[in-house]
């Protein structure tokens, strides 16, 4: 939640759909609706970001003031009487719906977050149609290919809302801000400033794409990201660099087909380009899928009994002919705390030594 | 970090990451953390941006965060000592030093003063090139501040005076108070992502898990018990991964284990490495990638990646954080922690080692049948006591920082708050000392080697992913455009990098970057191995090589060999441009 101001915190009583509660100055109606459990429809709005008001989707009333006011950016005061559910609202909401999607191609079956969009999620609970669509008999504006920031990325202008959310996540959440709305009207779309190298640089950090309501942000590596009723979640700690950041590695099948931002850690759920998409070395087909062993400057494939008696073997034979001290192991600073602590067992505790390093001077 | 054990008596990150933000004074040095460290670099600069804390940068490179910085300092590498004993004589002329901290909790404080007397801004400038009147500024900026913190990495570490290079560091902050507060401390960014948790755990020479000694026979006793294996566990310090090279080539070391490591590629001078590597008589490599040292080996064994099993990562600010399995390793891969273990088994029927039967009174952990990662995790939190209070229950609400030393402890964000572990904190009189290697006539430049933002070490995982290889897919040798034009070189050329060790070719970049006279290089990439050139003259005490400094000359490929390096150009699949 990222409120508007918090300097001085007071007791704030008003109305919400007839029922009293009470809020915290600073706070906005969609923030006190949300804490109440009320449900506004929202689509530029991220708990991430701070209220941008660009889609118009959680348009509320307030008594005794003219027009609907978006719920996302007004700050709660003392009596405010508010509706959220009435037949006005969700005439304009449903209207406003169908404006965003004049942009929008109607192809989500073969959209990769099919089932994980927020805008597809609203199209359903308004249940918007083709027919509805028809009506307007727009068609929607022809963009090229348009380049984005970071060559990792593409950006798909004819998916994009111009919710604002990236611009906002690339300042925010990034603090590299090279975002901006481009053009006018309906050939609006978002785009990056120049670069220079001392000036701001996109990083390629993807807070960007990560932060996208809808597909129009999708990572430039052709993978599919597999069904989102189908994908694990799975939270870890990035193997990268020291920071130790936390992510959430997506699984469908028994692959790792992206890595979502988790909402807290060390990086309060922001990531780097290597966290992000560094991970399909995962599944890559150079990975070591058996032990071999050298014979004759040729490697055999051999299974696991094999492999380790060799290894037993010749370790326990150096050791008799020229003591422990002629064995040593270089541990990882890649691997486990577990793993470490047993490879020094192991050098220790059996082989009776304690050449025993890791490369962390390196 | 024996600088820091030697000052502190604990060699970690003072303080936590998150302070960043809640500090004054952000002094970094000997990182480049927007790269290296990309969300630590996010940090700074929401502190600089949003909470209006100062930043000073001391950096031979103008880093991304110099434009973040309210002071730069450009010193010459291998210069650190001087710098900051010309920082500490300044602040001690002005009085500006913590005397009530330096006082009630350190010692050693004479034999500072001495040292640093003859530092005058005026010597570290000409030893330096620091402006005596920047680093006047710099020396105000940080003492003045009531909160002040020192982040730093490779940068100062990888020197042959690098351990002298932190106790300096620890001096400064030490007089300064600024050691045991919040928004404070000297605080090492580490570079890989469980080197703290690999040190903690005891894969070091002199140590057994919990920094504990080898050659404390009242340790040594308390694991062998605990171990139960029967085998007498020496007394002896092990040898450091930097002196193997060497004793493979004596031919005193004759077999070598090396789990996910990849030493060909990461050692300074790498091509001993590597002939060390082709010379053993038995080398097994486990890892998850057929690696330029694995290729050199005589067994192979698969392991499983970070995705592929359960355990834990310590970070850089000492946090504990679970590590979760989210798919099956490929083809017959394993975790490691199961090769060893199983291997373990192998060496014990062969040695006649003792493994009692599983443990279950919890007595005995000579028992190598593990049922899973957290078996061993609570083995090692009995072992090492920083570790005592932390189980995979609790880390399930979150990571934890040691010590941690009982159930209910909540960890410990800052360290040495009331005393050092040491008792009390230590100063250093420290001299400067110019770096093993300087640019001559022959050798004019001073390289040094560091990391680029999209990938990472050495590569073998980073240069697999495709997207991080199309930003990044080869490494560029940086030069100051000053000292380009003369050698008549432009950006995207390919030139010739050489030092007394080797030679290696890769194509530049101009950029302001470099400073004048300096040139630099990224280990990442095989095609360019950039610490075939490198040094390996050791500190004395941490045995880190100097990777930082060493003097090369560059020269301009000519046409003609271009045009026979061509083909090789091609196949390996960079655009000639
Ligand atoms: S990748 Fe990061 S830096 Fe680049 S545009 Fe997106 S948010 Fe901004
Ligand atoms: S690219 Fe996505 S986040 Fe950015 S404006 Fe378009 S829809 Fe919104
Ligand atoms: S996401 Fe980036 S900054 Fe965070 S741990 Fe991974 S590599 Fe380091
Ligand atoms: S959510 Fe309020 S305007 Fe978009």
């Amino acid at each position: 939640m990222v409120t508007l101001r918090t300097k001085e915190l007071r007791r704030i009583h008003l109305t919400l759909d007839g029922k009293p509660v009470l809020a915290r100055s600073g706070q906005t109606i969609l923030d006190v609706a949300r804490e109440n459990d009320v449900y506004i429809p929202t689509l530029c709005y991220s708990d991430k970001l701070r209220p941008l008001g660009t889609c118009r989707m959680c348009l509320v009333e307030i008594e005794g003031t003219a027009m609907p006011v978006t719920s996302c950016t007004t700050p709660v005061s003392e009596g405010m009487v508010v509706h959220t559910d009435t037949a006005n609202l969700d005439n304009l909401r449903r209207e406003n719906l169908k404006l965003i999607l004049t942009r929008h191609p109607y192809n989500c079956p073969s959209c990769d977050i099919n089932g994980a969009c927020e805008l597809q999620d609203l199209v359903y609970r308004y249940d918007i149609s083709h027919q509805d669509m028809h009506a307007y008999q727009i068609k929607p504006a022809d963009f090229g290919e348009t380049p984005w920031a970071t060559p990792l990325i593409t950006y798909h202008p004819r998916r994009c809302i111009l919710c604002g959310r990236c611009v906002s996540a690339c300042t925010e959440i990034a603090e590299v801000g090279v975002l901006a709305y481009k053009g006018r009207g309906s050939d609006t779309i978002i785009a990056s400033t120049e670069p220079n190298e001392f000036g701001r640089e996109c990083i390629s950090c993807g807070e960007c794409l990560a932060s996208c309501p809808v597909d129009a942000l999708v990572e430039a590596n052709g993978q599919p990201k597999g069904k989102a009723w189908e994908t694990k979640k799975v939270k870890t700690i990035c193997t990268y660099c020291g920071t130790g950041c936390e992510l959430i590695l997506n699984v469908s099948g028994n692959k790792v087909t992206h890595v979502s931002p988790s909402r807290g850690g060390v990086n309060q759920g922001a990531l780097c380009a290597k966290g992000r998409f560094g991970y399909d070395f995962i599944n890559h087909k150079d990975r070591l899928r058996s032990p071999m062993i050298r014979r004759d400057g040729y490697w055999e494939e051999v299974n696991w009994d094999v492999a380790l008696d060799y290894v037993a073997d010749k370790f326990a034979a150096i050791k008799q002919r020229e003591g422990a001290d002629a064995l040593a192991g270089l541990s990882s600073a890649r691997c486990t705390n577990e793993e470490n602590y047993l490879f020094q067992k192991l050098f220790r505790g059996v082989l009776g030594t304690n050449n025993v390093d890791h490369c962390a001077r390196l | 970090m024996a600088g820091l054990a030697a000052s502190f008596g604990s060699g970690a990150m003072t303080n936590t990451i998150a302070e960043i933000e809640n500090t004054d004074v952000i002094l970094v040095t000997g990182s480049n953390t927007t790269e290296g460290h990309p969300i630590i670099g996010r940090r700074i600069k929401r502190a600089v941006e949003r909470r209006n804390a100062k930043l000073i940068v001391i950096d031979p490179r103008k880093i991304e965060l110099v434009k973040f910085a309210h002071i730069w300092l450009r010193p010459l590498p291998g210069t650190e000592v001087a710098w900051i004993n010309g920082m500490i004589h300044v602040i001690l002329n002005e009085g500006l030093w913590a005397k009530d901290y330096v006082a009630k909790r350190t010692e050693g404080f004479e034999e500072l003063c001495e040292a640093v007397a003859s530092y005058t801004p005026e010597r570290v400038e000409a030893i330096s090139g620091i402006p005596a009147q920047e680093l006047t500024r710099a020396a105000r900026l940080y003492a003045e501040a009531p909160k002040a913190m020192i982040l730093y990495a490779m940068g100062i570490t990888q020197h042959s005076s690098g351990t002298d290079n932190v106790k300096a560091l620890a001096n400064l902050a030490m007089l300064c108070g600024k050691v045991g507060i919040e928004g404070g401390g000297l605080n090492p960014l580490r570079g890989q992502n469980n080197v703290q948790g690999a040190c903690d755990m005891g894969a070091l020479p002199n140590t057994l898990p919990g920094y504990q000694k080898v050659t404390d026979e009242n340790v040594l006793a308390s694991f062998q018990q605990a171990w139960g294996t029967g085998v007498r566990l020496s007394n002896r310090v092990g040898m450091a991964s930097t002196d193997m090279t060497k004793a493979i080539l004596q031919g005193t070391l004759r077999g070598l284990y090396i789990m996910g490591e990849n030493p060909v590629m990461s050692d300074a001078n790498a091509s001993e490495a590597r002939k060390a590597f082709e010379d053993i008589e038995f080398l097994v490599v486990q890892d998850i990638f057929l690696s330029e040292t694995a290729q050199l080996a005589d067994v192979v064994l698969p392991a499983a990646s970070f995705a592929e099993k359960d355990g834990t990562f310590t970070n850089t600010e000492r946090r504990v954080q679970r590590v979760r399995k989210a798919i099956e390793p490929p083809g017959q891969a394993r975790a490691d922690w199961e090769i060893l273990a199983d291997l373990a088994q192998r060496l014990a029927m062969r040695l006649q080692v003792n493994m009692p039967a599983a443990a279950g009174t919890g007595q005995s952990f000579g028992s190598w049948s593990y049922h899973d990662a957290e078996a061993i995790f609570n083995e090692a939190a009995r072992l090492a006591p920083a570790y005592a209070g932390i189980s995979y229950e609790r880390l399930e609400q979150g990571g934890i920082q040691w010590p941690c030393p009982s159930k209910y402890h909540p960890g410990t964000p800052i360290l040495h708050s009331q005393r050092f572990a040491r008792g009390l904190g230590k100063f250093f009189g420290l001299e400067w000392n110019p770096p093993a290697e300087m640019p001559d006539e022959e050798y004019p430049f001073y390289l040094s080697t560091g990391r680029i933002r999209y990938h990472y070490h050495t590569g073998t995982m980073t240069r697999r992913s495709k997207g991080l290889n199309r930003i990044a897919p080869e490494g560029r040798i940086e030069i100051n455009p000053q000292d380009a034009q003369p050698l008549g070189i432009v950006t995207g050329e390919r030139v010739r990098v050489i030092s007394r060790r080797g030679s290696v070719e890769a194509r530049v970049r101009l950029t302001e970057r470099s400073a004048p006279g300096m040139v630099f290089g990224t280990f990442h990439f095989s095609e360019t191995p950039i610490n075939q050139l490198t040094n390996d003259a050791l500190d004395p005490v941490a045995k880190i090589p100097e990777l930082k400094v060493c003097a090369v000359r560059v020269e301009k490929i000519k046409r003609a060999e271009l045009a026979a390096l061509q083909p090789a150009i091609a196949e390996m699949g960079v655009d000639a441009c």
